[in-house]
């Protein structure tokens, strides 16, 4: 028994495990810890909940595009991220028209919903065009060609975007009935942080049902299980392509927007570079190609970012915990590739034609 | 007039040559099989009629229209489907939505809703299970789903790639009869198969390739009687 054991008995698999559990025992302890030392009220957690859920949504909503296009073509569009920055970074200017004006807080709603529709079709129109120029030639290459290709995509795309609108840093002009505060469950959250996840979720909502119930959203996943078959059908597999860039960069746009109203802080061209990483590592974490999983790997990476540093790594005594967002991110996306490529819902990427 | 010709077709993947000046014509309401071994071109030559494989030379004419112009989806759209090889469910649909993708190239709402009825009348299993996802289904239903699916864009002209492939013998059986059946509802077959013997029963006429070329045309029963038919593709001394 013990013979067969040390046998197959193999030190990577041990560190691994050795590693696994270490990384459980640290969550445990800084739980306990930051829990037992009692430092933050409920209503400060509260608050840091309903941030990570709005921040969630917007990862979710860029997460989409990533997974609708692996979905499809099994590439990476890593320029995703600089297509949700061209439709924030354009509407700044308009929201801005629209705030000199007075029309944004006079008819906010109004304001705010056609902000998202020139966001939604300036991503949209871009992501189509770099699908078309940048992509569509590479039909039928080594998939590490067009994964090459997205990146200086998304390069090209920043220094265009840098040229247009310049480098500086510009916010969206606050809208007073977005921040008043509303009381939910007892605490008083912005109404900002309800209306960001409420819209979120109704878009893809919206997106789930057009892929699952319309004759172009089957025909989606029927090129997404055989293309050939697919052609047989009928089905332009050409035109599926553009219109699974269309919808994920209509949804980035959106994204684009909510951000800009969620958070005060100025962008500029390189916005998209970290919120695109974090999508994709959502779009991972839920398992890239699943629509369901890309929004609830959203919504998980968004609350880690806010509950994380105050409730595991300060109990760990970590000092200047705020700052490793980005770090506590990055680390869950390279602890699922080791542990669980496939992400939550994910089948294993080797039974795909890979 | 043949409703469908091919002429001294030549197609290749990369640098094989997988057909070598193919010719071989369908009549409206006929079934034509054409039998072989493996890689022998049967697949190949339903590839270039359906369009997913472009012929370097020669013809594919349907109904007296040039078909190599076009590409692979809208050959549905002048009237011919196709049951590929390995059947080619959608597996994560469900049987329905399959169906559903059988007639993407209809726009008839009533006439689709008239013919999900009728496939489900000639595959009352399919009925059973028409909300579960196709992935779930056996062999056999798989099999039956991938011939109502191509049914679903009431073609003129089916193209059958290997319907018995990996079915029991009761259910070889059953696929032949449905055959049978869609003939007899007026749909023209070309049929490739494996099984001669169940093909050339089923059939009108037949081919015979070997490695790309046609050796041998003739009726069915021509064929069945054939001595060196019979030794190569029928098992018999």
């Amino acid at each position: 028994m013990l013979r067969r054991y040390l046998e197959r008995f193999n030190w990577l698999d041990f560190i691994l495990l050795m590693f696994r559990v270490v990384i459980l025992v640290a969550i445990a302890i800084g739980i306990f810890n930051s829990v037992r030392a009692a430092k933050y009220t409920d209503n400060q957690w509260a608050t840091l909940v309903f941030a990570g859920l709005a921040q969630g949504s917007i990862y979710a909503l860029i997460a989409m595009g990533y997974t609708l296009v692996y979905g499809i073509l099994l590439m990476i569009n890593f320029a995703h991220g600089e297509i949700y920055m061209a439709g924030a970074l354009t509407v700044v200017f308009i929201a801005h028209i629209f705030n000199d004006s007075g029309f944004l807080n006079a008819q906010p709603l109004l304001a705010i919903l056609i902000m998202i529709v020139i966001a939604a079709a300036v991503s949209t129109i871009l992501n189509v065009v770099v699908e078309r120029l940048a992509y569509k030639p590479l039909r039928g290459a080594p998939r590490l060609v067009p994964l090459i290709t997205a990146i200086g995509a998304s390069f090209a795309l920043q220094y265009t975007f840098r040229g247009l609108y310049g480098a500086q840093y510009r916010a969206y002009p606050e809208v007073k009935a977005l921040r008043e505060l509303v009381t939910v469950f007892g605490y008083k959250v912005p109404l900002v942080q309800l209306v960001v996840p409420a819209s979120a979720l109704v878009l893809m909502l919206g997106l789930y049902f057009f892929v699952e119930r319309t004759k172009m959203g089957k025909a989606m996943r029927s090129v997404s299980e055989d293309k050939d078959v697919a052609r047989l059908m009928g089905i332009n597999i050409d035109r599926v392509i553009v219109i699974t860039f269309a919808l994920g960069g209509a949804l980035a746009g959106a994204a684009g927007v909510f951000n800009g109203l969620f958070r005060p802080q100025g962008i500029n061209f390189y916005m998209g570079f970290f919120p695109g990483l974090k999508a994709f590592t959502a779009a991972v974490l839920g398992g890239i190609g699943n629509i369901a999983g890309a929004m609830v790997g959203g919504v998980f990476l968004g609350l880690l970012e806010s509950l994380g540093p105050n409730l595991i790594l300060e109990g760990l005594g970590i000092p200047s915990v705020n700052q490793l967002k980005d770090a506590l991110s990055f680390t869950m996306l390279v602890l699922i590739l080791i542990f669980r490529p496939q992400g939550i819902f994910g089948e294993r990427l080797a039974e795909k034609k890979a | 007039m043949a409703m469908l010709e091919l002429n001294d077709v030549h197609a290749y993947y990369g640098n094989i040559h997988a057909l070598k000046g193919i010719s071989i014509d369908v009549s409206e309401g006929e079934i034509v099989t054409l039998i072989g071994a493996n890689g022998a071109g049967k697949t190949t030559t339903l590839k270039t009629i359906s369009g997913l494989l472009r012929p370097r030379q020669g013809e594919v004419s349907f109904e007296g229209e040039e078909l190599t112009e076009f590409p692979a989806h809208e050959i549905v759209y002048k009237g011919i489907a196709m049951v590929p090889e390995g059947r080619g469910i959608f597996s994560k649909l469900t049987v329905v939505e399959n169906l559903e993708m059988g007639a993407y190239s209809r726009s008839d709402k009533d006439g689709i809703s008239s013919d999900l009825d009728r496939v489900f009348t000639l595959f009352p299993r399919l009925q059973e299970r028409r909300r579960q996802v196709a992935g779930t289904l056996s062999g056999g239903e798989q099999q039956m789903l991938a011939t109502a699916r191509a049914l679903m864009a009431r073609p003129r002209l089916l193209l059958m790639d290997e319907p018995s492939m990996g079915l029991a013998p009761v259910l070889v059986e059953s696929v032949f009869e449905t055959i049978q059946e869609i003939k007899d509802e007026g749909t023209t077959i070309l049929l490739v198969e494996q099984n001669a013997h169940m093909a050339l029963q089923v059939a009108d006429r037949g081919y015979v390739l070997q490695t790309g070329e046609i050796v041998l045309k003739d009726s069915a029963q021509g064929l069945r009687d054939n001595a060196e038919v019979q030794k190569a593709y029928l098992g018999m001394q």
